[in-house]
């Protein structure tokens, strides 16, 4: 059952998207989603959907995923959705007690709604085709200047690449705790939410000792490997900006400019 | 100059915890490992041989005694980069030593840090992958992978790393007995391919037999030190230091003791026993 989180999820594969450097990939989310705030009509809406789709299209990825990516969030896309549509003042059309829904609060709860969706998916988009390592390489890279502010961005990366690492191994690891817990006559299903967060301790206890001794081993393993921080290190991969990339980077800045040019109408 | 490790009187106790004595584990070992040997440490659980790995690697400082690595002091730390770049080490346990999430990845590490070209580094990663058959999987994440084929990896990273001696501390103590043979081949090749001295602590009498030299551990001593024969006719001796004996071995042992057959008991290989054996048989 533990064996379905997977965070961050990575579906591999070699389409342009995919090949994209993972520092555009980043860079062009977080504009994109500045975009989506930018936007101010249902032009601007259909041209960034109709980006979406063609990126969709292009990385080959299955629509059927990219819309289970919204699962999570569906709650707070309903309460964004019934907040929009009962509290946004203006032309009344349908009025009850204290409810009420005006046209504008339609308008607003839609675009709203969509503009969620929107965001989640193009964030999904960047994890479904960067591999974690090329995500966290890209991260160190992009806040690399922070450095000269003494920010400890390689250590930083490194964290996340070693917990990414260890994420299934602890999974293993706790799976294999609970049967042996369960072995011993262990009741983790019955019970209130008091009695079942309790039951977590014989879980949680030896799965943070294990988890330190890990730990433990794996820095003087990597002590070992001659490890001094970001001291004379070099990578074996180089990310390099290539065509893909400029060409990608080319066509994103038209739709921004677009989506800026059609504010000014209103569009 | 023909050794790599030389160890004088070496000694060392684990520091004392509140209201407890210091333990000492290592009792004055002086030992000499010559470049390009191939080296198995066996011993009891607790007769040092693990400790005795560290210090090799200038993880543990000696409390006592010197423990040189290629003429260097491993007490003085200005060595100890180079100590470690000599002295490269593969541990028991092959999920706490993978750093990164992909195969290739984890066997740049070493290189990485060393600050080895990039172009460089992608080929002796490539050279490392294919010495221990692993190069398909280079794409691979490492928790997808066996134990066996998690270990190949931690030595493809060490072998990246060209160094003079590896100290392997029990690599197949948590591989099936699939993974075991996997990975000793891989040592074996370490040793006769490469030429890279090998120091493998063990406590299975099998991998032992396919060292050069059989150093026996006891109580934070060298107890026998000698060639794989020399010490395995030994039956009393290891015996009396808890260890057990080839299986090839015992049985010839144990028909010379109980039948009275003057049966010679140096068979390291199954094949070797089996010839005895008929031989009696006739």
């Amino acid at each position: 059952m533990l064996k379905d989180i997977t965070i961050g999820q990575f579906f591999p594969g070699n389409s342009a998207v995919h090949r994209l450097d993972p520092r555009v990939k980043i860079v062009l989310t977080v504009a994109f989603i500045i975009t989506l705030f930018l936007a101010a009509g249902p032009v601007s809406y259909a041209l960034i959907i109709a980006f979406l789709a063609v990126i969709i299209g292009i990385s080959r990825i299955s629509p059927k995923m990219v819309v289970r990516g919204l699962k999570p969030i569906l709650f707070i896309v309903i309460f964004t959705a019934v907040l929009n549509l009962f509290y946004t003042p203006g032309d009344y059309i349908w009025q009850w007690g204290f409810l009420h829904i005006s046209k504008e609060g339609i308008k607003v709860a839609f675009f709203m709604v969509l503009r969620l969706m929107l965001l989640i998916i193009a964030t999904s988009m960047l994890t479904y085709t960067t591999s974690p390592i090329q995500l966290t390489d890209g991260l160190e890279r992009l806040l690399a200047p922070l450095k000269r502010l003494h920010a400890p961005v390689h250590e930083l990366s490194m964290m996340m690449s070693i917990a990414l690492r260890f994420i299934p191994t602890l999974i293993e690891e706790t799976e294999k705790i609970i049967s042996a817990q369960k072995a011993r006559g262990a009741d983790f299903d019955s019970g209130n939410i008091l009695q079942r967060a309790k039951a977590m301790i014989p879980i949680l206890v030896p799965l943070f000792i294990s988890a330190f001794r890990r730990a433990d081993e794996l820095a003087t393993a990597m002590e070992c490997r001659l490890y001094r921080g970001d001291v004379g290190r070099t990578r074996m991969k180089q990310l390099k900006i290539e065509r893909v990339d400029v060409c990608a980077l080319i066509i994103s800045a038209l739709v921004i400019g677009a989506v800026v040019v059609l504010r000014r109408y209103g569009l | 100059m023909s050794e790599i490790i030389k160890t004088e009187n070496l000694e060392y106790a684990y520091p004392a915890e509140e209201g407890q004595l210091s333990v000492p584990v290592l009792k004055g070992v002086s030992l000499t490992v010559g470049r390009g040997e191939f080296v198995a440490v066996l011993g009891h659980n607790g007769s040092g041989k693990s400790t005795l790995a560290g210090c090799f690697n200038a993880i543990r400082l000696p409390t006592g005694g010197v423990c040189y690595v290629d003429m260097m002091d491993t007490r003085d730390e200005q060595n100890t980069y180079e100590v470690r770049k000599t002295v490269s080490m593969v541990f028991q346990n092959p999920d706490n030593q993978l750093v990164a999430t992909v195969v290739e990845e984890d066997v740049a590490f070493a290189l990485e840090n060393m600050g080895v070209p990039p172009e460089e580094i992608r080929k002796r990663v490539d050279d490392a992958l294919k010495a221990v058959g692993m190069y398909e999987y280079r794409a691979q994440a490492p928790h997808r992978l066996s134990g066996g084929q998690k270990q190949r990896v931690a030595i493809a990273g060490v072998i990246a790393m060209m160094p003079r001696c590896v100290v392997l501390d029990e690599p197949t103590a948590m591989l099936d007995p699939q993974g075991r043979r996997e990975v000793m081949a891989v040592v074996r090749d370490l040793n006769r391919t490469y030429g890279i001295t090998v120091i493998l602590i063990t406590h299975h009498m099998d991998e032992a037999v396919q060292a050069g030299r059989v150093v026996v551990m006891h109580q934070g001593n060298v107890l026998m030190d000698g060639a794989p024969r020399e010490i395995f006719t030994q039956v009393d001796t290891l015996r009396a230091a808890s260890l057990t004996v080839p299986q090839t071995i015992e049985i010839l042992y144990d028909l010379n003791r109980q039948d009275g057959a003057a049966l010679p008991i140096g068979a390291l290989s199954v094949a070797e026993c089996a010839d005895i054996l008929q031989q009696y048989l006739q």
